[in-house]
């Protein structure tokens, strides 16, 4: 038998917070999927609201064009506030 | 609970990319984390995979020797702890089969090279678990070895291994007290109580001690997995530090560390130590511990036995694809 497909699995630990990714496991379907990801992460009151995604499903960026991504913002630090001088004595800005 | 690295070579291909191989090293001696889509030499795949899915079968066989007793706990308080260790322990080797995963191994290709006894598993579920003293004796010295060597991998350059092991190391301090606290309430109970937790504690102290795996010498490829931060201690150091803290447990338990030659050594701030069978330590791994036949049949069991509910789950899930297909 084929490994089932694989699920990624996100858990908001507590409300207010967003889904955080934690792992992954096997499952059949998706009804299945969250049974797993609740015995297999939630076993200690880690967390009060699970996300089970198909792995397949997702679309990541490719670590060989993480310059071509992400560098392009280095060189803009004019989105920082601190890039920005304000005299001390002015306030609430 | 624990992995010992039981391989024999480990050249780096001379094939890899110079200048791919060098930014590789640079990130890791910078303590950055490497991710799955990273260039990674092959080597340290290979390694990894190993290393990652030896530890989840030890989860895994760590299960049967706790899970025999389940039954025979002495308290219904006991019971439900025990569960919730084997639960654990279930746990964690998925948590470690979802990392050597990520390297391009599957989860099928795993379990089939345990269950045809290829692949290895931590020497110290071999040994039997014949007394409840033996259920305190491993939650302390096995599980309290096994957090000695998962500490510092919580800072180990894959990053999932290492995320895996910040979940293991939370979990596993339960593991650890609990199995100290059967060995207090033996220590403190009848003469015959106390026989039995020395007697338990006369049978892991060795194996638990060669759960470090090799003495440094014998160990070729520690110098390349330290390079890595595949390993960020040596096997020796780690077992001094377990000898060194263990001691204190063992005394104030009132029981004796079956070992003649443990004397304090002032100038190096430790414990000096007997000898280790290391005869044993090898025939152990080459399978045939006390049980290692037991064990294997036990797990191939279980996952025959299991066969019909992942069979009707996958049925199920197909037959409601079916129906949405046609919706």
């Amino acid at each position: 038998m084929n490994d089932w497909p694989l699920w990624e699995v996100f858990v908001r630990s507590k409300g207010g917070l967003s889904h955080r990714h934690v792992g992954s496991v096997h499952a059949p379907d998706a009804e299945i999927a969250l049974r797993h990801a609740r015995d297999t992460y939630t076993r200690r009151m880690e967390g009060v609201s699970l996300w089970v995604v198909p792995s397949a499903q997702i679309t990541a960026s490719d670590p060989s064009d993480d310059a071509a991504m992400f560098d392009p913002a280095a060189d803009k630090v004019y989105r920082h506030p601190t890039f920005y001088n304000i005299p001390d004595g002015v306030t609430h800005i | 609970m624990y992995t010992t690295e039981l391989s024999k070579s480990n050249n780096v291909a001379s094939t890899e990319d110079p200048g791919k191989l060098a930014a590789f090293e640079a990130r890791v001696a910078a303590d950055e984390f490497i991710e799955p889509k990273d260039w990674m030499p092959e080597a340290y795949r290979r390694t990894l995979t190993r290393q990652i899915s030896q530890h989840a079968h030890s989860e895994i066989v760590g299960m049967l020797p706790e899970g025999n007793w389940i039954g025979r706990a002495p308290s219904l308080r006991r019971k439900a702890i025990l569960l919730a260790k084997v639960q654990d322990e279930a746990g964690h080797g998925l948590y470690l089969y979802s990392a050597a995963e990520t390297l391009g191994t599957s989860r099928e290709a795993m379990i089939e090279a345990l269950h045809s006894g290829k692949a290895k598993y931590s020497t110290i579920f071999n040994y039997p678990t014949l007394t409840w003293a033996d259920i305190g004796a491993i939650g302390w010295l096995v599980d309290g070895a096994a957090i000695m060597n998962q500490v510092p991998l919580q800072r180990t350059s894959y990053g999932p291994y290492a995320r895996a092991m910040v979940r293991v190391c939370k979990e596993e301090s339960f593991h650890q007290r609990q199995g100290y606290e059967i060995m207090m309430v033996l220590s403190a109970g009848t003469a015959g109580q106390k026989r039995m937790a020395q007697d338990a504690l006369n049978r892991w102290w060795w194996p638990s001690l060669m759960m470090f795996g090799p003495a440094d010498a014998d160990s070729p490829n520690t110098a390349q997995s330290m390079r890595w931060r595949i390993k960020r201690d040596t096997n020796d150091e780690l077992r001094q530090k377990f000898v060194d803290i263990t001691v204190p447990q063992a005394d104030a338990l009132g029981l004796t560390v079956p070992d003649a030659a443990l004397t304090w050594n002032e100038a190096k701030d430790g414990y000096d130590y007997g000898d280790i069978d290391w005869e044993e330590f090898y025939a152990v791994v080459r399978g045939e511990g006390p049980v290692a036949k037991e064990r294997l049949k036990a797990r191939r069991d279980a996952w025959q036995d299991g066969a019909w509910v992942r069979e009707a789950a996958a049925a199920y899930a197909q037959k409601h694809a079916r129906k949405q297909e046609a919706a």
